[in-house]
């Protein structure tokens, strides 16, 4: 089920009649509507002619904001859940991963 | 044909569970609660039931695997008494606002301290606030008989709210006496298949179970819950009535026993209800008449129904067995004149006792006290006292 269904039971408007019962979401993978991008005061930058796509920086991330496409091969930040961190930036054996003031 | 036994409260509240036959139960031994869990271990152990036994190291650790186990999708039921349910404290909370109907046993212990095992129900009367429905028993077929109603009221689709049974501990918990049970299969029959809307496993429908909720939404959480307990009321005498079919044995609300003529009323909780009734029916044999109000379900508390019975008294004397601390009367004390109050009843004078903390032995010539204290008011229409100790070495 997708998560971009719309949020009628859990809306920010939603009365005690209709709102979830014990505060349920109806469906799975919810998180994914919590944009925790603007926690971020450090960003990294992916430098893709560095990037050799050994994928170190992939399990270390605590969030799933380095984005893996179908061939298997990293690509752009998810910088709406992002929170800079910094442990892809500390873990890259090829300095591919630059880290920057959040402007 | 029902089935004669002589069993203890906790062995007939074991029992209850067995035929119930819930998919978990988690518990944790604590006087006087250990014999429920210990009976229902032998079942599992003899394979009497299918239920998923988690012998937990602690009561946090035994609600929080029921509440695991029923947001799961499952039946759970768990025992505990005084410290036990203390410990259980925040679970309970979390049980209730997630609306998962488990049922707990509640052998009513003191809660500590100063350390004692004894029954009065300051451990029940704490968790009053804690979002599940209190029914409270007097003897062991009513604990049995409640136990195999919590399930139904409690899943009951407008309540999903926890179930607390209460007995008191020792004097009906570990007390044999002759009762009626009802057969396995007229059981399994009346408790039904647990089926729940939402729950965990269910992959076709996935869903999250207890995520944070902020301002933005707990308000109306919290008021959505505060509905399932008013709704509770009707679904409880539905229960009963349905239970009353089956076995021919009626509960109401609350109880209420030599009414007839009387302008005194005494009401009281559990067994202390039982040597009240029998100490009415000696006045009434000596043509005093005092009634005995014995509440059995206390939350959702029935204000309307309370109110209205009571109003037809001149006095009434409400027995607490647990001190509040508030320096102004015991918990049933403070519920029952707030219902009177609110419902435009001011015509009865009422008094509080507190009596048998710690399980101080409550006789009937403790009960002759209160009796004549009440018809007194009646005669005199004065109340000289109205925050009172039975029972303790002044």
């Amino acid at each position: 089920m997708s998560c971009n269904k719309e949020l009628k039971t859990v809306s920010p408007d939603v009365n005690w009649k209709d709102i979830t019962k014990g505060g349920n979401i109806p469906w799975a993978g919810n998180a994914e509507l919590f944009k925790t991008g603007d926690w971020r005061s450090m960003k990294p930058i992916w430098l893709e002619d560095k990037c050799k796509q050994c994928l170190l920086c992939y399990p270390v991330c605590p969030d799933t904001s380095i984005l893996v496409n179908a061939e298997g091969k990293r690509v752009e930040f998810d910088y709406d859940h992002c929170k800079g961190c910094g442990v892809c930036v500390k873990v890259c054996p090829f300095k591919a991963i630059d880290f920057v003031e959040e402007k | 044909m029902a089935i004669r036994e002589r069993l203890s409260g906790n062995e007939a509240m074991a029992v209850a569970m067995k035929q119930i036959n819930p998919d978990v139960v988690a518990a944790f031994p604590i006087t006087p609660s250990t014999e429920v869990p210990q009976y229902f271990s032998t079942f599992v152990a003899n394979g009497q039931v299918d239920t998923e036994f988690v012998p937990v190291e602690s009561e946090h650790s035994a609600m929080s695997a029921c509440i695991g186990a029923q947001a799961a999708g499952g039946r759970a039921m768990t025992a505990t008494s005084a410290n036990g349910l203390a410990l259980m404290w925040e679970c309970l909370y979390i049980a209730s606002c997630s609306r998962l109907p488990i049922v707990l046993a509640c052998v009513n212990r003191t809660l500590s301290g100063p350390l004692n095992i004894h029954n009065d129900h300051s451990d029940s009367m704490g968790a009053r606030d804690s979002g599940w429905i209190q029914i409270y028993s007097e003897n062991c077929q009513e604990a049995y008989d409640n136990m195999l109603m919590a399930n139904k009221i409690g899943e009951h689709p407008d309540v999903l709210l926890p179930v607390m049974v209460c007995q008191d501990g020792f004097i009906t918990s570990h007390a044999i006496e002759n009762l009626d049970l009802v057969e396995d299969d007229k059981v399994k029959a009346f408790v039904g298949e647990y089926n729940p809307e939402e729950y965990l496993l269910n992959k076709e429908n996935p869903i999250a179970v207890g995520p944070l909720d902020h301002f933005t939404h707990c308000f109306e959480h919290k008021r959505q819950q505060a509905q399932a307990m008013m709704n509770a009321k009707k679904v409880v005498l539905e229960v009963s009535a349905e239970f009353a079919k089956l076995t021919g044995r009626s509960y109401g609300l609350f109880e209420e026993y030599n009414a007839e003529g009387a302008e005194a009323c005494v009401v009281v909780l559990n067994s202390t209800a039982g040597t009240a009734k029998f100490v009415a029916d000696q006045y009434k044999a000596q043509g005093k008449k005092v009634a005995v109000l014995k509440p059995r379900l206390f939350r959702p508390f029935p204000v309307d129904e309370i109110a209205e019975a009571l109003a037809k008294y001149k006095a009434i004397a409400i027995m607490d067995k647990a001190e509040s601390f508030n320096a102004a009367g015991g918990p049933l004390f403070t519920d029952v004149t707030s219902a009177l109050y609110a419902k435009s009843v001011f015509g009865p004078k009422v008094i509080n006792y507190i009596y048998g903390l710690g399980g101080r032995d409550v006789k009937t010539d403790d009960i002759e006290v209160v009796f004549n204290k009440t018809l007194e008011i009646v005669a005199t229409g004065k109340v000289d006292s109205v925050y009172n100790y039975l029972g303790v070495r002044e």
